[in-house]
């Protein structure tokens, strides 16, 4: 499956200083997980954190689960020991803090690069997930978005982004509007996922629901989260109506169809299904199936074609 | 020595007395009657207030080595068990007996009178120093550790008499009529207590809230008390009840808890008439309140709930969700209130809740309990005496007595507790026989009795993470690696009781 397609609806952060936290990670049903070494852990931890994230991704090489770790800022003293240690263990990916510019993508891509060719790996193994949070992030984040192709989505972090701006973050979330639009268009066009920043406040259910309604009407396919409680009440958001999975399934049976007969392009019920249609139904039943409504085998051929 | 069915070593003979080993939940029933006590004649006139605790001691004719009993309404809040023993103390009292319906942690206060020999056997289990000190050999201080349903036995059969009987009594008028539901000691309800006042060779109301005669609702009535004493106060209000109890916020807990709830509800015991009892941990209210969403989804009306009552089944009882609560033991604040006022809101003594042997106990009518443990092992045998570090600090409670009576026992726990795995190979003390035991619920599976074949099914039909419980423990020795076998002396300190009176284990000294 292409990595951009993954279903990451929820990607929960996780301290990496906190053991009995990390060994949870495989317990809850999160898409993804953030292990974070940035800023759930203080200073007098960096080194602590590094190496427990280390040994969890040793101890549990299971990767069902996509991991990505949250680096230090590559402006920072502690992001090339953090790489240092996390590489070798292999995460899925590194999500970047601060990512104000297309260069800091790109130097990130060049030490991942180094360290596939140190571990013996393919180049290209780690994915890059930037997150846009700061207003120069923002008006940045279009050239982001084409910095790397290891990319699999952009990611918003609000509250840094409302500390750049000097406002407060609202329950509302009215004053993220523009730059939530930003970072949708700038994913999107670049053909990468939108990941929203977290909803601070585990204890309101209702804000997190309206929030991710919102952010899920403006495009993002999923959200970073602080707390496991949250990850239920964003998968209901996300997950797709039964008629909406009905016609994923007759796109599906309809490409088909058309893959049989050599074409990529068919009409179903007077509709043109084509690429992006198909694209959007498989994710549509891959989200399906990790609700339990379906059981389905996607089929990369009869998604993307042969090659 | 006699090795029982469950592979453990009992004495035949222990502190002069003879014991059975255990052999299964269900056989066991010794031919006896009723216990008995002496006819009492009160005239008219004759008082029964007594100043102090001093007067009603030589009054009830107690002597060295007999028995007193009190119960534990007012946990550990309960000044009167310490006041008492020092009282015994100080008249210079040798080898007494504490058959208590349990020991807190505030009775370590007993401690200096245990080393001196005012008080030397405990018929009752205890929670906290005691324990540990006995476990420890630093106390010599037998102990026979008892489920409420096995206590209320030993009482209806008179294994062991209660020579006198001290019930805290939160209202109390001058014949001894008395209830738990007033007062500032209020604890609601008196379960435990009954099977003292009907049974104890002599009974003693002890109360701080003398109120004019007649004290009303009577929960164990003036027929049944020689003499009542007035206290300034019978304990600390706040350690007496929670003011609230809540549903945990832990996701891990949650997850447990939205596990359990599934597990009831594919055992297809989730119906019309459903029976339930359940913890007043944050765990096992969050199971509660999952489940009562589900009965709100499917409109389903229980029956009742039983046991220790928290508020949050109160609300369950209140917004129809039970028939009835039987309520042995209030919790909190909340079931104070309601059971002083609530006719559905039922207090029952512990021999009615889980007696074996009395013609048949509430907890045969359970459909679904679920229960803690602090380790669970792979025939799905529980402890939740001893801690791991092998020290008796839990008293039974109703853990077995549910197991066996109810349909579906459900344990709840978390996979690793402080930094030890809960599922062993062996437990280091058996509470809970596995044969009564059905589901293990951590937040890492789910582990299923293999007489459990349809309910197996329709967890994996449900996408649940039913695993095998040595694959469930495997899973979780790679967190915590193996931990290594507790070394302990030969000397025994306590007997595991199992509800029948057969001896489901024994507690060993730990070694230093």
């Amino acid at each position: 499956m292409d990595r951009r397609q993954r279903l990451r609806r929820s990607l929960l952060y996780v301290p990496g200083n906190m053991p009995g936290m990390l060994q949870n990670i495989p317990v809850f049903n999160s898409d993804g997980v953030l292990i974070d070494l940035e800023d759930a852990v203080p200073l007098s931890e960096k080194d602590a954190a590094r190496l427990l994230a280390r040994h969890f991704l040793q101890t549990f090489p299971d990767r069902s689960k996509e991991i990505f770790v949250r680096i230090n800022g590559l402006d920072t003293k502690y992001a090339l020991d953090d790489l240092r240690a996390v590489l070798p263990a292999k995460p899925d990916g590194i999500r970047l803090p601060k990512a104000d510019d297309p260069e800091v993508v790109e130097r990130l891509d060049t030490l991942l690069t180094e360290y596939e060719e140190k571990l013996g790996l393919e180049i290209g193994y780690f994915s890059i997930m930037p997150s846009i949070e700061s207003a120069v992030g923002v008006l940045n984040c279009v050239k982001t978005a084409h910095a790397s192709k290891r990319m699999v989505a952009l990611a918003f972090g609000a509250e840094d982004y409302t500390a750049s701006l000097e406002i407060q973050r609202t329950r509302g979330g009215e004053e993220l509007l523009g730059a939530r639009m930003q970072i949708v268009w700038a994913a999107k066009a670049a053909g990468l996922q939108a990941i929203d920043s977290v909803f601070a406040d585990a204890n309101d259910v209702d804000g997190l629901r309206a929030d991710t309604e919102l952010v899920k009407r403006l495009g993002f396919t999923g959200k970073s989260l602080v707390n496991p409680r949250q990850i239920d009440v964003v998968h209901e958001v996300f997950r797709p109506k039964p008629d909406e999975v009905e016609h994923a399934l007759d796109v599906m049976e309809a490409i088909k169809k058309a893959r049989e007969m050599g074409t990529g392009v068919i009409s179903l019920r007077g509709k043109m299904v084509d690429a992006p249609v198909v694209k959007r139904a498989a994710r549509t039943i891959r989200t399906a199936v990790a609700f339990g409504m379906i059981d389905y085998e996607l089929s990369d051929e009869v998604i993307y074609g042969q090659e | 020595m006699a090795r029982n069915s469950l592979g453990r070593d009992i004495p035949d003979t222990w502190h002069g007395k003879r014991y059975d080993p255990y052999k299964d939940p269900f056989s066991r029933m010794p031919t006896m009657d009723r216990a008995t006590r002496p006819l009492v004649r009160r005239n008219p006139g004759e008082s029964k207030v007594l100043p102090s605790l001093r007067d009603a001691i030589e009054k009830s004719g107690l002597r060295d080595g007999m028995t007193i009993a009190t119960h534990h309404h007012l946990r550990n809040g309960d000044v009167l068990l310490n006041l008492v023993v020092k009282e015994l103390d100080a008249m210079g009292f040798k080898d007494i007996c504490i058959a208590s319906s349990s020991v807190h942690p505030v009775h370590a206060e007993m401690i200096p009178s245990i080393r001196k020999g005012v008080v030397t056997r405990c018929e009752t289990g205890v929670n906290g120093l005691i324990g540990e000190l006995a476990t420890r050999g630093e106390i010599d201080f037998p102990i026979v550790v008892r489920s409420h349903g096995g206590r209320a036995r030993m009482l209806v059969t008179d294994e062991v008499p209660v020579d006198v009987a001290f019930i805290a009594a939160p209202c109390c008028d001058e014949t001894g009529n008395l209830n738990g539901v007033s007062g500032p000691s209020a604890c609601g309800s008196l379960g435990y207590a009954f099977t003292d006042a009907r049974y104890a060779r002599k009974v003693v109301a002890v109360t701080d809230n003398l109120v004019p005669y007649p004290a009303s609702p009577v929960s164990i009535s003036q027929s049944d008390v020689d003499y009542v004493v007035v206290l300034d106060s019978l304990g600390d209000s706040k350690k007496i009840v929670s003011t609230t109890t809540r549903v945990t916020r832990d996701p891990a807990g949650l997850l447990i808890a939205h596990y359990a709830a599934e597990v009831v509800e594919a055992s297809g015991l989730l119906k019309d008439g459903f029976s339930f009892q359940t913890g007043a941990g944050g765990t096992s209210l969050a199971v509660a309140d999952a489940i009562k969403r589900k009965m709100l989804a499917q409109k389903i009306r229980g029956s009742f709930g039983c046991g220790g009552i928290t508020g949050y089944f109160v609300d369950m009882l209140e917004e129809g969700y039970f028939r009835t609560l039987f309520d042995v033991q209030c919790f909190d604040l909340r079931a104070v209130e309601s059971i002083g006022k609530n006719l559905m809101h039922r207090e029952i003594s512990a021999d009615l809740y889980a007696n074996p042997f009395n013609r048949g106990s509430v907890v045969n009518m359970l459909d679904c309990v679920i229960l803690g443990a602090t380790e669970v092992d792979v025939n799905f045998n529980v402890n939740v005496n001893t801690e791991s570090n092998g020290l008796l600090l839990h008293n039974t409670g109703g853990h077995s007595d549910t197991a066996a009576g109810a349909k579906l026992a459900v344990v709840v726990a978390p996979s690793i507790r402080g930094r030890l795995p809960i599922v062993r190979d062996e437990v280091t003390t058996i509470t809970t026989p596995g044969e009564t035991i059905d589901v293990v619920v951590t937040e890492r599976g789910i582990a299923v009795s293999d007489k459990h074949v349809h309910l197996k099914k329709e967890l994996l039909r449900r996408r649940l993470p039913l695993k095998d419980i040595r694959q469930l423990q495997a899973e979780i020795n790679t967190l915590t690696g193996k931990p290594r076998p507790l070394e302990f002396e030969d000397k025994i300190v306590a007997l595991i009781e199992y509800r029948d009176g057969s001896i489901i284990d024994v507690v060993r000294q730990v070694k230093a």
